[in-house]
């Protein structure tokens, strides 16, 4: 059985060497053995590393020690950790847990199959990932349980074996020869100094000699212990606590992911857990204010499963406070528990804030989200792209669908969000500056056709200021990873969209158009001249809100020879503009501005921006502008229930950790031996000591002890070169001196 | 009771920790026993039970902290003096600032800032003008100057602290150590108390002008973060960060990251002095840079202490986690990065310490080591996504 502890661990490759480790049979006294090897007993200046093991006969292995060696080998856990620090480098840069089709999106068809197959979209989870911090902790254990009845003797054994020579090949020691005094007495002025340096000590006649073996600090030999261990409690304690239990219950078939958009009442009982079936886990659910639920969702790679709770959870309110500046305060909510069984029929009322979870009964929830809950939102739909800018008032909740019927066909109108506020860096700022605006509630939609195209709309409720003029803005992208762009429509005089509309409809308005054209003022002097002037005009504004400028450039390109082409687009624009600003007066004129002055600065600048966004409208997209007119909010509170089976296990794990590194830097282990023989009437003296760590400061120990050992003796003159003391710039703990003498038991690996 | 020979020699020759204090630390612990009962009186309406703990913990650890380090005391003293000597000139009026002279141009936070980052960029000059002109007077010079920066640099920490409070309302101050501005500052302090310790231990100025080039580099960051971006500006806490286990695990990271700093540029200083050893042994390199074992020894030191250090703030860090986000682990790219910093400390000290590893390889591991603390302390946020995006560019 003892052989067991005393295998050193291979060097690379991980596997064994040929010949072997160094076998140890006396294992305390090895390295002092190794020592003696050298033939000077005087010789500081080959200190102890220069000697080489012995080399022994090869024991017998049996399998079960292959095992072990291969297990405990600590070449092999260096590998496993790189291999897991990779894999959690890959963790952290490719995000976990989103959903699939983002992955497609990102990395293609080919490459999403084979990070699946590897399980990079849940690394932390992955059956290979668990494998090896499985494997890794048993490969501690093992260490651990080679290593611990060594030290545990290292730390209760005096060592009263010691040789002579062995002592003088130490680095700290000292030697005198005392004329005057018999054993007993100069031991006597060593325990002295023993007891005042507290060091425990233990005296034992050997042949020729009288040893004192002190020791202090031994429970330094614990560091080891006590990290190693708690690296075993620790990672056990987080493998039980992830979905370690998911897994299992996955793997025997008792339980299947649910991929489908499925109300929760609707999911199969083969996708929900009954509470208690898992010891450990952590969920989520969405309620909205006045909804309750007794079960969570726990994400599970492109699906989840549905935990259920012992009791309910009812939302009552959920509130956001913010900072003057805008910043978000707190998040509250405010929850009432039903446990008919436990509570009754009183619910227990409590408030869950950020960083202020509630516990109950061995369930943490937390306030980790928030959304809209199914407000209700008025709008108003104005239509873009009929000649008549009538709106129709509709009504809808977030979250809900509805049918609209659209110029080429039906459309699904998808209500998905809606925000109280809209905290933005302020337009014009830099990054960095902190500078933000509030731009009020706002909602989002999708727009979606037949064939399932959608786009995202994003429309703020009340107008911005910008540049000192004020817009209602809508943002719109087609794809979900791409940017919003933003359309601003200007605001007339009565803070309303209806001017911008109106001119927008009487562009559209072929027939009315026609009719301005006929009453203005005529361009041309012939009359044939002029009908195709007019047709010409009437067909530029048709191209202008179809495509905008760009459509404009482009028929002028695909019609006009090359030389003519500038000077001919350049007509096309001024004879379209001056068509549009005829038409925006007729706007005004309708609206009853009076324009005996002319057109204002106002306006002439509201026609700009009106232009400005006409020729975006096409790119929009959308046939309809949706605005926003009302709205009641119904808040929605993301809570985080989880369960943890082992966190104070694992709590215990980080205070023994905590306890053993300090132990591990800042205690050392120290021997001190003390040889006495009578010799020529008197007696020789010889001191010597050793220390697994802190080699620097134990050698400043040395000296002291040295010293007051050499004052009560009567300072005589000491014999062979002078212990190493410690400099105070230069600490001697190079790697010569941690090889020499006791080297710690727990790092011969 | 009677006093043996054999007691008294003991007594004499080995005194216990208690024996050896003297009136000097009795008085040093009174005065900060009372400084910190007049802390907690004037603020304790502020205090929820466990920043009492805090500051009990804080108020011991002060203690054994002057005992084990005398200069310690009176640096703690002097912070402590312009403190409230700036509290004193604010009063109740903030905006004095703008007009009280002491804290216009000294005392105010960002003064306070900007003779920090003077004095620390002032510092390293001076020590490297010390290390290559054999100067002792210079070298006095430059400790000095490094003194007073870390004193100016935490008396603004604590002056903003207060200001905060001015600023955002008595129930939204928080202490300054929320965003990327603050900690760099908290960084500069504590690499530089740390190096000051060690250069008094092992009585040699020759590391300085290393150890305060990391120190100047973060002052330049500050520097460009202050003036280009305007992070300076006090910014109420976001609900995820408030917390009093902030208080904790924040400086606790910092003294790890300061080790590491710390043990990366003496390692930069040892392979200098490695390559001048070989190629030119009787070059000024060669004779100047600091000594070998003496680097390779403070390098260790200064690991060791970081990893205890980063141990203790990964832990506090957890249990933190366990409170806000719903557990103790969750794989969050923050928390993944600081398991690899520490497998990669834990690896390197297994190394030097199983393996008697020494030298070269390892004076290049610690340096690869800051550049992966840097990732897991900056690049983290900037580049991934995650729950602790608190200190984005």
């Amino acid at each position: 059985m003892t052989t067991l502890f005393y295998w050193r661990w291979p060097r690379w490759p991980w596997l064994f060497r040929p010949d072997g480790g160094t076998d140890y049979s006396r294992p305390g006294l090895t390295k002092v053995r190794n020592d003696s090897q050298k033939p000077a007993v005087n010789d500081s200046s080959a200190p102890a590393a220069n000697a080489t093991p012995v080399p022994k006969p090869v024991r017998q292995r049996r399998s079960q020690w292959l095992l072990l060696e291969f297990l405990g080998s600590m070449y092999l856990a260096i590998t496993l950790l790189v291999v897991v620090a990779i894999a959690s480098v890959i963790g952290t840069v490719l995000q976990q847990n989103q959903p699939y089709a983002d992955y497609v999106l990102k990395l293609g068809p080919f490459w999403f199959e084979v990070f699946r197959g590897l399980g990079l979209y849940d690394i932390y989870g992955a059956a290979w990932f668990i494998g090896i911090l499985a494997f890794l902790i048993l490969s501690t254990s093992v260490c651990l349980y080679r290593q611990t009845p060594h030290l545990l003797r290292e730390m209760n054994r005096f060592r009263t074996q010691v040789q002579l020579h062995s002592l003088r090949g130490f680095h700290q020691r000292a030697e005198w020869r005392l004329p005057e005094r018999d054993p007993g007495a100069a031991q006597a002025e060593v325990t002295g100094v023993l007891r005042a340096w507290r060091y425990r000590w233990r005296v034992e006649d050997r042949d020729d000699h009288r040893i004192v073996a002190a020791t202090k600090g031994r429970f330094s030999r614990l560091g080891y212990l006590f990290t190693h261990a708690a690296v075993v409690v620790i990672g056990i304690g987080g493998l039980l606590d992830g979905n370690l239990w998911l897994k299992l219950k996955e793997w025997r078939g008792e339980i299947v992911v649910e991929t489908r958009d499925l109300m929760a009442r609707d999911i199969p009982p083969i996708s929900r857990l009954a509470p208690g079936a898992v010891p450990a886990f952590r969920g989520n659910v969405m309620l909205p204010e006045g909804s309750a639920a007794n079960f969570v969702f726990l994400r599970m790679r492109d699906g989840f499963l549905l935990q259920e709770l012992p009791f309910a959870i009812e939302l009552l309110n959920f509130q956001v406070e913010y900072h003057t500046t805008g910043q978000p305060k707190s998040f509250l909510s405010q929850v009432r528990i039903h446990d008919q069984k436990h509570l009754g029929d009183q619910p227990l009322e409590a408030e869950i804030r950020v960083n202020h979870p509630l516990t109950y009964r061995g369930y943490t929830l937390y306030q980790s989200d928030f959304g809209d809950g199914g407000s209700n939102l008025e709008l108003r739909v104005w239509p873009l792209t009929l000649p008549q800018a009538e709106p129709v008032a509709i009504q809808g909740a977030v979250g809900e669908t509805l049918s609209i019927s659209g110029p080429s066909g039906p459309l699904r109108l998808e209500l998905d969000d809606f925000r109280l506020y809209n905290l933005l860096p302020e337009l014009d700022s830099r990054p960095g500056d902190r500078k933000f605006r509030s731009f009020g509630p706002s909602f989002s939609f999708k727009l979606r056709d037949v064939a399932g195209e959608a786009r995202e709309y994003f429309n703020y409720m009340a107008p911005v200021q910008m540049e000192n003029r004020w817009f209602y803005i809508s943002g719109m992208r087609d794809r979900p990873s791409a940017a919003f762009r933003y359309l601003h429509i200007p605001m007339d005089s009565n803070y309303s969209l209806e001017r911008f509309l109106r001119f927008n409809a009487r562009l559209r308005d072929t027939v009315g158009l026609r009719e301005l054209l006929a009453r203005s003022a005529p361009l041309a002097d012939n009359a044939d001249l002029q009908r195709d002037l007019d047709q010409v005009r009437l067909n530029l504004v048709e191209l202008f809100v179809r495509g905008g400028f760009t459509a404009v450039i482009e028929r002028s390109r695909a019609v006009v020879p090359a030389e003519r082409l500038q000077d001919a687009t350049t007509l096309y624009l001024n004879l379209l503009r001056d068509t549009l600003a005829e038409v925006f007066i007729e706007v005004l004129r309708e609206e009853g501005v009076d324009l005996n002055e002319g057109v204002g600065e106002r306006e002439e600048a509201f026609f700009n921006d009106a232009v400005s966004a006409l020729t975006v409208l096409p790119e929009h997209g959308s046939p309809f502008f949706l605005q926003l007119t009302g709205f009641q909010q119904v808040e929605a509170s993301g809570l985080q229930v989880t369960r943890s089976a082992v966190t104070r296990i694992v709590y215990a794990g980080f205070a023994l950790l905590v306890i053993g590194i300090f132990i591990m830097f800042y205690t050392s282990h120290r021997r001190l031996w003390a040889w006495l023989a009578v010799e020529e009437g008197g007696t020789r003296l010889v001191v010597a000591g050793a220390s697994n760590r802190r080699t620097a400061e134990f050698a400043g120990e040395f000296a002291a002890i040295q010293g007051a050992l050499a004052r009560r003796l009567g300072a005589p003159e000491a014999i062979g070169p002078a212990a190493a003391t410690a400099s105070p710039t230069v600490p001697p703990e190079a790697a010569a001196d941690n090889r020499s003498g006791d080297r710690a038991p727990e790092f011969e690996r | 009771m009677s006093v043996t020979r054999e007691a008294m020699l003991e007594h004499w020759e080995h005194p216990s920790l208690w024996q050896r204090l003297t009136a000097r630390d009795l008085i040093w612990a009174l005065a900060v026993l009372v400084g910190s009962v007049g802390v907690w009186w004037v603020y304790r309406d502020l205090m929820d039970g466990y920043e009492i703990a805090i500051q009990i913990g804080s108020t011991l650890g002060l203690i054994v902290w002057g005992w084990y380090w005398r200069p310690a005391q009176v640096f703690v003293l002097v912070v402590a003096l312009l403190t409230v000597t700036a509290l004193w000139r604010y009063g109740a009026d903030y905006e004095l600032r703008h007009s009280d002279f002491l804290l216009k141009y000294i005392l105010e936070s960002q003064a306070a800032f900007m003779w920090m980052s003077a004095l620390y960029v002032l510092a390293t000059a001076t020590y490297f003008v010390a290390l290559f002109g054999r100067s002792e007077f210079v070298g006095q010079t430059a400790t000095a100057l490094t003194w007073s920066a870390t004193a100016m640099g935490l008396t603004g920490l604590f002056v903003r602290w207060r200001e905060s409070y001015y600023l955002l309302g008595a129930d939204v101050g928080y202490i300054p150590v929320s965003n990327l501005y603050e900690v760099f500052i908290l960084f500069a302090v504590i690499t530089a108390l740390l190096y000051l310790f060690y250069e008094d231990r092992h009585r040699t100025r020759a590391m300085g002008g290393f150890a305060l080039l990391i120190i100047s580099a973060a002052v330049a960051f500050l520097l460009w973060y202050t003036f280009e971006r305007e992070a300076h500006h006090i910014q109420p806490l976001i609900p995820a960060l408030q917390s009093y286990w902030m208080k904790i695990h924040v400086p606790a990271n910092f003294i790890a990251y300061g080790g590491f700093a710390l043990a990366a540029m003496l390692s930069v200083a040892y392979l200098l002095r490695l390559g001048a050893e070989k190629r030119r042994p009787e070059g000024l390199l060669a004779r100047t840079l600091p000594p070998l074992d003496l680097l390779d020894d403070v390098m260790y030191r200064a690991i060791a202490l970081g990893f205890v250090a980063f141990t203790i703030a990964t832990i506090l860090g957890a249990l933190w986690a366990a409170e806000a986000w719903g557990g103790y682990w969750s794989w969050d790219p923050k928390e993944t990065w600081a398991l690899i910093v520490w497998l990669n400390y834990a690896a390197w000290l297994h190394l030097r310490m199983t393996k008697g590893w020494r030298g070269a390889p390892m004076a290049w591991w610690a340096i690869v080591g800051l550049f992966v603390t840097l990732f897991a302390f900056l690049g983290v946020n900037m580049f991934l996504s995650g729950l602790h995006s608190y200190g984005s560019l």
